[in-house]
C-alpha cells in the first residue's frame, strides 16, 4: 500500500489552494500553476512506473479496509489517463499566457484550472462509486466558473444551461447510486463486482445499467444527450475550451468504461449492444454537425462527439482488440482535440473571425501553422502512421471479430466525413486568396504556436511509435477484460 | 413506511419536473433543489428504513437494531454539493438577469453573434 496514487489529486489541490490567496500578481500565479501542474505530471510519471511494475495500486482512506472504507485505485487504464490529462493541463496554462486576458487571469483563473485537474484525477483514481460522484462534482464547480469565467453574455447564457444539464444528471446520478445501493448493498466498485455476479435477478441490475449509461452519458455526450454540448462549449475562451473538450468528455466516457467492463457485464446482450448502437448513432449524429457548419470552432466541438462514440463502439465489442484499441485511441483524442483546439485558437486570433467564409491564404504567411494543422488533421482522420491509427484500427478489427460488423464499416466510412470535416477548415482558412489577417506580436504568436506545435509533435511520436506505447496499452486492457485482476488487489490489500 | 416515502418522493420528482420545464428561471432554480431533495430521500429509503439505535457502539445494543449509517454519510456528502451547487445557480441567474435583462428562458435561446 502505496500513498503515491494520492498525489495527482492532492497536488493541483494544494497548488491551487496556494493561488487564491494572491490573485492580482499574474507573475506569480503563472508560475506557480506551471509549478503545480508540472510537479503533477513527474508524480503521475512516478505513479506509471510504478503500476508497471508491481501491478494495480489500491489504497483505501483513513486505513478502513475495503470494501468498508472508501478506496483509491490506480491500473494502468487509469494512471495512462491522468498523465495524459496532466500533461495537457501544463500546455493549456502555457497556451493560456497569451489567450486568456490579463483581467481573467487576475480573477482566479489558474486555480479553477488546477482544481478542475483534481477533480479530473480524483475521478480517474477512484475506486468507490460515490466517491466517483464526488470528483465529478469537484470537476464539475471548477468547470462552472471557468466556462461563465469573463461573465460575457453568451457565456452567462450557455452557462445556465450547461449547469442545468448538469444538476439535473447529478440528481439521477444520486438516485442511480441509491438504487445500485439497495440492490447490491456496497458501493466499493471492487466488491460490486463481486456481488453483481451473485445477485439472480439481472433484470433490476439491467434497469441500473441503463441508468448510469443516462448519467455518465450526459457527461460524455452520447446521442441522444449531446444536445447541451455544442452550445455550452461554444462560449468559452479557446483555453477553457481546450480543457473541455480534452478532458471532461472524456471522464463520463472514462467512467462508462469502467462500469461497463467491471460490473455491469451481467446482461450484455441488452446493455453493450445497446452502447455500440447508440455509440454509432452518436458518431452520425457528430459528423453531421461536423459538416453542416462554416464556423471552425463548431466544427472541432462536433468531433468531440465522434470521437466518443468511435471510443464507446470499442468498449462495447468486450473484444482483446476493441478494448486496447478504445484505451489508445481515448489517449490519442485527448490529445489531438487539445492540438486541434490550439490550432484553431490561432486561427481564429489571425483572422479576428471563426467563420471559415471570411477567411483565406493564410499558407502564404503562416506556412509552418498551416503543415501543422494538416499533420493534426491527418492525425485526427487517423491517417498512418499518425496517432488515429492504431486505435481506430484496432476497434475496427475489434468489431469485425464480433457481431457489429457493420459498426466497423460505419467507422471506416465516416473516417471519412471526419477528414473532410477538419480539411474543409485546411482549405477555406488556408488556400485561397489571402484574407487582411490582424496583426500580431511575434512573441505572442510564439507563445501560442509553441505549445501547440509541441502538443502535435508529441501526438505524431505517439502515432509512430506505437509499438511502444502497446505493452501499457494492452496491459490496461488487460486489467479491463478480466476484472478479477482488479477484485484481487482491492480486497486483498 | 417504505410506500408512504416512494409515493412521496415520487411527487417531489414530479414536482421538480414540471418547475423545471418553466420559462422562468426562478422557478426553475426552485425546481432542481426539489430534485435534489427527491434524490436525497430516496437514498435514505433505499438505504431501509429499519433499525432504531444509532450506529454507534453501546451497551445492550445488538448490531441488528442499528441503523444503517452508510446512507446518512452518503445524503450528508450529497446535500453539502447540492448546497453549493443551488448558491452558485442563484448568483448566476441574478448576474445573468443583470447582463440579460430577462428571466425568461425562451428569450435566451441562439448564439447571437454567431451569423
Amino acid at each position: 500500500m502505496i500513498n503515491l496514487l494520492l498525489f495527482p489529486v492532492i497536488i493541483p489541490m494544494l497548488f491551487g489552494t496556494i493561488l487564491l490567496f494572491f490573485p492580482k500578481n499574474i507573475r506569480m500565479q503563472r508560475l506557480i500553476a506551471v509549478c503545480g501542474a508540472a510537479i503533477t505530471f513527474i508524480a503521475a510519471l512516478f505513479l506509471l512506473a510504478e503500476v508497471k511494475t508491481n501491478g494495480l495500486q489500491a489504497v483505501t482512506l483513513g486505513s478502513w479496509d475495503a470494501p468498508f472504507g472508501i478506496s483509491m485505485v490506480s491500473d494502468l487504464f487509469s494512471v495512462l489517463l491522468v498523465l495524459t490529462a496532466t500533461l495537457l493541463t501544463v500546455f493549456v496554462i502555457f497556451y493560456s499566457f497569451q489567450t486568456i486576458g490579463f483581467e481573467r487571469e487576475q480573477s482566479y483563473y489558474y486555480p479553477a484550472v488546477l482544481f478542475l485537474l483534481t477533480g479530473v484525477n480524483g475521478a480517474f483514481t477512484t475506486g468507490d462509486i460515490f466517491n466517483l460522484f464526488v470528483f465529478f462534482e469537484v470537476l464539475l464547480m471548477s468547470s462552472y466558473m471557468l466556462i461563465v469565467h469573463g461573465g460575457e453574455k453568451p457565456q452567462l447564457r450557455e452557462t445556465i444551461k450547461y449547469l442545468l444539464v448538469n444538476v439535473i444528471s447529478s440528481a439521477l446520478f444520486v438516485a442511480a447510486v441509491a438504487f445500485l445501493y439497495s440492490v447490491a448493498g456496497t458501493l466499493n466498485m471492487a466488491d460490486l463486482a463481486v456481488k453483481i455476479p451473485q445477485i439472480q435477478e439481472t433484470g433490476i441490475l439491467t434497469v441500473i445499467a441503463v441508468l448510469f449509461l443516462v448519467v455518465f452519458g450526459f457527461k460524455a455526450s452520447i446521442f441522444p444527450l449531446y444536445f447541451w454540448l455544442p452550445g455550452s462549449y461554444y462560449a468559452p475562451p479557446i483555453p477553457v475550451l481546450a480543457l473541455f473538450g480534452a478532458l471532461l468528455t472524456k471522464v463520463g466516457v472514462y467512467a462508462i468504461t469502467r462500469t461497463y467492463t467491471l460490473f455491469f457485464t451481467m446482461n450484455t446482450e441488452v446493455t453493450h449492444e445497446m452502447l455500440a448502437i447508440i455509440a454509432i448513432l452518436t458518431i452520425l449524429a457528430g459528423c453531421i454537425g461536423a459538416l453542416a457548419y462554416f464556423d471552425i470552432k463548431k466544427i472541432i466541438i462536433y468531433n468531440i462527439i465522434i470521437a466518443v462514440g468511435v471510443i464507446l463502439f470499442g468498449v462495447s465489442q468486450m473484444n482483446g482488440a476493441s478494448i486496447e484499441g478504445a484505451v489508445f485511441y481515448l489517449i490519442h483524442d485527448m490529445l489531438i482535440k487539445a492540438a486541434l483546439f490550439f490550432l484553431v485558437g490561432i486561427i481564429a486570433v489571425l483572422f479576428g473571425t471563426t467563420n471559415l467564409r471570411e477567411m483565406g491564404g493564410l499558407i502564404k504567411t503562416y506556412p509552418l501553422l498551416g503543415w501543422t494543422y494538416l499533420v493534426a488533421a491527418f492525425g485526427l482522420a487517423g491517417i498512418p502512421p499518425l496517432s488515429g491509427f492504431p486505435g481506430k484500427l484496432l476497434i475496427v478489427q475489434g468489431g469485425f471479430e464480433g457481431p457489429n460488423f457493420w459498426g466497423s464499416l460505419v467507422i471506416l466510412a465516416t473516417s471519412l466525413l471526419v477528414l473532410l470535416s477538419v480539411i474543409r477548415i485546411f482549405i477555406y482558412a488556408f488556400w485561397g486568396t489571402p484574407v487582411k489577417t490582424v496583426p500580431i506580436n511575434k512573441s505572442v504568436y510564439n507563445q501560442m504556436f509553441i505549445p501547440s506545435l509541441l502538443l502535435v509533435i508529441i501526438t505524431v511520436f505517439v502515432g509512430v511509435g506505437a509499438e511502444l506505447f502497446m505493452p501499457l496499452i494492452s496491459g490496461a486492457g488487460e486489467v479491463l477484460l478480466n476484472p478479477s485482476i482488479y477484485i484481487d488487489a482491492v480486497l486483498k490489500e | 413506511m417504505e410506500i408512504i416515502m416512494s409515493v412521496a418522493i415520487g411527487f417531489l420528482f414530479m414536482a421538480a419536473v414540471y418547475l423545471i420545464l418553466s420559462k422562468s428561471l426562478i422557478r426553475i432554480i426552485i425546481g432542481t433543489g426539489l430534485l435534489s431533495h427527491a434524490a436525497h430521500l430516496l437514498i435514505l429509503t433505499m438505504g431501509g428504513l429499519d433499525g432504531t439505535a444509532p450506529p454507534v457502539v453501546a451497551d445492550g445494543v445488538q448490531v441488528a437494531d442499528y441503523v444503517d449509517p452508510l446512507p446518512q454519510a452518503l445524503i450528508l456528502t450529497a446535500i453539502v454539493i447540492s448546497f453549493a451547487v443551488t448558491s452558485f445557480f442563484l448568483v448566476l441567474a441574478y448576474r445573468a438577469y443583470q447582463e440579460l435583462g430577462t428571466d425568461d428562458m425562451n428569450l435566451m435561446r441562439g448564439i447571437e453573434d454567431r451569423d
